[in-house]
């Protein structure tokens, strides 16, 4: 349940950025928590480095940019194949989340 | 509140499922042809497929009063087969004639590779040559926001199509906004485990107009909801959208874009 300053508990109040926060702070806080975790996670476990841990790191700074609303866009598009020309074959058998580059083909 | 599930795939559900989607006030659910989740051996397992997708599943749905539709096509997973693909095209036509049909759906892509975009386009000149809706998969990750480029290019190089009768699913943020410029339909799907969150659905909804979007669950045998779209009017109400909105949203948007299909009654 949500908690703020206002009485907004039970009823809808109108949008504003104050209540979008009370309502997704305790979500964002949590999803920032697990996210530091899975890298410590794998810190812990050797540490690794490839092309979606680059992607990552990218779109991290993305989240940290201010200005424009359209962090989600900027995230999605540093997981993304940037290229225009179809592929021959498939170049990975299934999706990573994140574009490896111009290789395997 | 009413709702149409516009993007289901019941042949992998329980019939629980129906019960609860209709007594969640769904008033009609689409089944795009889709991947069997193992690439299938023949044409005729796609006939027997297309068999289930016009006839048993709209029997199961009517046990509970819900009209069920579907979308035939081969999906773009099993399209590296240009020959398999061609067997599957020839048979498509004679169930274009079926009382549930509603268009060619979902194609489009998935590794974006030449043969997928060979396909694509030869279901899309199906489509276009007899009128037919057309319902469009993109692909997922890395992949959908160049595969929704190559998408859309194939789709405007075609002049008989019109933009208004295609729609463009599994948009998000990096794809709704080329989608919609051009003038398509796009759909946004709510997924657990990738895709969108009832939140962000809504948020797009916000940024980008509700005039042409509709919101569906996609429900299929991975990890998924098939009760995602009426759970999202809780967070449109959050957002201060009216019941009347809501409504507009998740039933009268899927029941506009549907309606062009004569074989689509509202219900
Ligand atoms: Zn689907």
């Amino acid at each position: 349940m949500m908690k703020g300053s206002d009485s907004h508990a039970d009823q809808p109040s109108a949008p504003s950025g104050d209540r979008i926060l009370d309502q997704f702070f305790p979500e964002a806080r949590a999803k920032l928590i697990d996210l530091a975790a899975i890298l410590d996670r794998i810190d812990r476990y050797g540490g690794a480095e490839d092309y979606r841990l680059r992607a990552f790191h990218r779109a991290m700074e993305e989240v940290s940019r201010p200005g424009g609303a359209d962090r989600a866009r900027r995230v999605l598009e540093c997981f993304s194949d940037p290229t225009t020309k179809p592929a021959d074959k498939p170049v990975t058998p299934v999706a990573t989340g994140a574009w490896a580059g111009e290789r395997k083909r | 509140m009413r709702y149409i599930e516009p993007h289901g795939h019941m042949v992998s559900r329980t019939t629980d499922d129906y019960l609860a989607m209709v007594t969640a006030g769904c008033r009609a659910v689409c089944e795009p042809a889709f991947w069997a989740g193992f690439d299938r051996k023949s044409a005729d397992g796609f006939y027997d497929y297309f068999c289930q997708l016009t006839d048993y599943e709209p029997k199961r749905a009517a046990r509970f009063g819900l009209p069920h539709y579907s979308w035939l096509c081969l999906n773009p997973k099993e399209s590296e087969d240009l020959e398999l693909a061609e067997d599957v095209l020839a048979l498509i036509p004679e169930f274009l004639e079926r009382p549930n049909v509603l268009g060619i759906g979902e194609i489009g892509l998935n590794k974006n590779t030449r043969n997928e975009i060979t396909v694509l386009e030869r279901h899309v000149d199906l489509a276009a040559s007899r009128g037919e809706l057309i319902l469009v998969h993109t692909p997922h990750l890395e992949d959908k926001l160049k595969g929704t480029r190559l998408i859309l290019d194939v789709l405007d190089a075609d002049r008989r199509i019109d933009p208004g009768r295609v729609i463009i699913d599994h948009v998000e943020e990096h794809t709704a906004p080329l989608v919609l410029d051009r003038g398509y339909w796009a759909g946004i799907t709510l997924y657990p485990e990738s895709k969108c969150t009832p939140s962000r659905a809504v948020d797009m909804l916000e940024m980008y107009g509700r005039e042409r979007m509709w919101l569906n669950c996609a429900c299929d045998w991975g990890v998924s909801d098939p009760l995602a779209v009426p759970k999202t009017a809780l967070e449109m109400r959050r957002r201060g959208l009216s019941e009347d909105a809501i409504e507009g949203v998740l039933f009268h948007n899927p029941a506009r874009f549907l309606q062009q299909c004569a074989r689509f009654a509202i219900p």
